[in-house]
C-alpha cells in the first residue's frame, strides 16, 4: 500500500531561483505561508507560526534535516491530530512525524520539483480527522489498490 | 532558535498502531482480499488454499485484529472473522487531505516563482 505522496512539477525558474524560494526562510514563508523565527539549520528545530488565513493559531515546528545546494532539501515535521482553535496542541513532542523532501533537476526550461512526503505508516491509526472526512469514495479506492497489489504479488 | 537531541526526533518515529506495517506482508494482504468480500470466516476457511499451517494464519490475522483491519466474532464455539476498513478509510483520507494541501502550496510557490 502507498503511503507516501510524490507531486512532480516542473518550474519556469532556474534551479538556483527555487532553491532560494526552498531554504531562504523568509521567502519559504511566503509560499508556504508561515512565519519563521530565523534560517534553516541542518540538525535544527526550525520554528514559526503558520500565517495561512484560519491556521494563525497554529504553530510551526520542524526538524531540518539536509540542505545539499540546489539538490536536496528536507526536514520531519509533526502531523498533530487535531489542528483546531481549540484542540491543537502546543507542544508537538508527542506528535507522530513524516519526512519531507525537495529534490531539484535541471531541465531543458527550468526545474524539476519532486516533492515527496513519507512516513504515514508511523501515524496513529486513529488518525481520523474527523472535520474532514468528507466522502466514502477513500474506500473504493483503497480496494482497487489491494487487488492491484494481491494480482501482482502473487 | 533551539536545537533538539535526534535521537528525540528519532524516537518519535516509531511506529504506534502501523496499518501499514500490518498490510506490508503478502499473506496478511491475501487474508485481507479474501475478508473483504463481507462474510465471515472461519481460520479453517482461511487456511485452506494457502501454503501455511493453521498456526500461522492465526498469526498473521492476530496482526491484523491489533491494527483493527479484522474483527474476531465468537459464534458459538467458533471464532470467525470480519474485515473493520474504518482504520484503513482514515489513513486514506488522511493523505488524501495532506496531498491537497500540497498541491495548493506547490502552486503558491509556481506563482512566486514564475513571477
Amino acid at each position: 500500500m502507498e503511503s507516501r505522496i510524490e507531486k512532480r512539477i516542473e518550474l519556469k525558474a532556474p534551479v538556483s531561483r527555487v532553491w532560494r524560494a526552498l531554504t531562504d526562510y523568509r521567502e519559504f514563508g511566503e509560499w508556504f505561508r508561515v512565519q519563521l523565527d530565523g534560517p534553516f539549520i541542518p540538525g535544527q528545530v526550525s520554528r514559526g507560526q503558520i500565517t495561512h488565513p484560519g491556521y494563525e493559531h497554529v504553530k510551526w515546528e520542524a526538524f531540518v534535516e539536509k540542505m545539499e545546494p540546489e539538490r536536496l532539501f528536507s526536514f520531519t515535521w509533526p502531523h498533530p491530530k487535531s489542528l483546531g482553535k481549540d484542540d491543537c496542541p502546543q507542544d508537538y513532542s508527542q506528535e507522530p512525524t513524516t519526512l519531507v523532501e525537495f529534490r531539484l533537476e535541471k531541465t531543458a526550461n527550468g526545474t524539476l520539483l519532486v516533492l515527496t512526503e513519507s512516513g504515514f505508516d508511523h501515524l496513529p491509526a486513529d488518525r481520523r480527522l474527523e472535520a474532514f472526512r468528507r466522502n466514502d469514495g477513500g474506500w473504493t479506492e483503497q480496494m482497487k489498490n489491494i487487488e492491484t497489489y494481491v494480482e501482482q504479488t502473487p | 532558535m533551539s536545537s533538539k537531541p535526534r535521537s528525540r526526533i528519532a524516537a518519535r518515529r516509531q511506529p504506534r498502531s502501523p496499518v501499514f506495517a500490518a498490510l506490508g506482508d503478502e499473506t496478511r494482504l491475501a487474508l485481507v482480499a479474501k475478508l473483504c468480500a463481507g462474510q465471515r470466516r472461519s481460520i479453517s476457511q482461511l487456511t485452506k488454499g494457502s501454503n501455511l499451517t493453521r498456526q500461522a494464519i492465526t498469526k498473521h490475522l492476530r496482526i491484523l485484529q491489533s491494527v483493527g483491519i479484522v474483527r474476531c466474532v465468537r459464534t458459538g464455539r467458533e471464532s470467525r472473522f470480519e474485515f473493520n476498513p474504518q482504520p484503513m478509510e482514515g489513513i486514506r483520507e488522511y493523505l488524501d487531505l495532506v496531498s491537497q494541501q500540497w498541491d495548493v502550496a506547490l502552486s503558491r510557490l509556481r506563482s512566486f516563482v514564475e513571477d
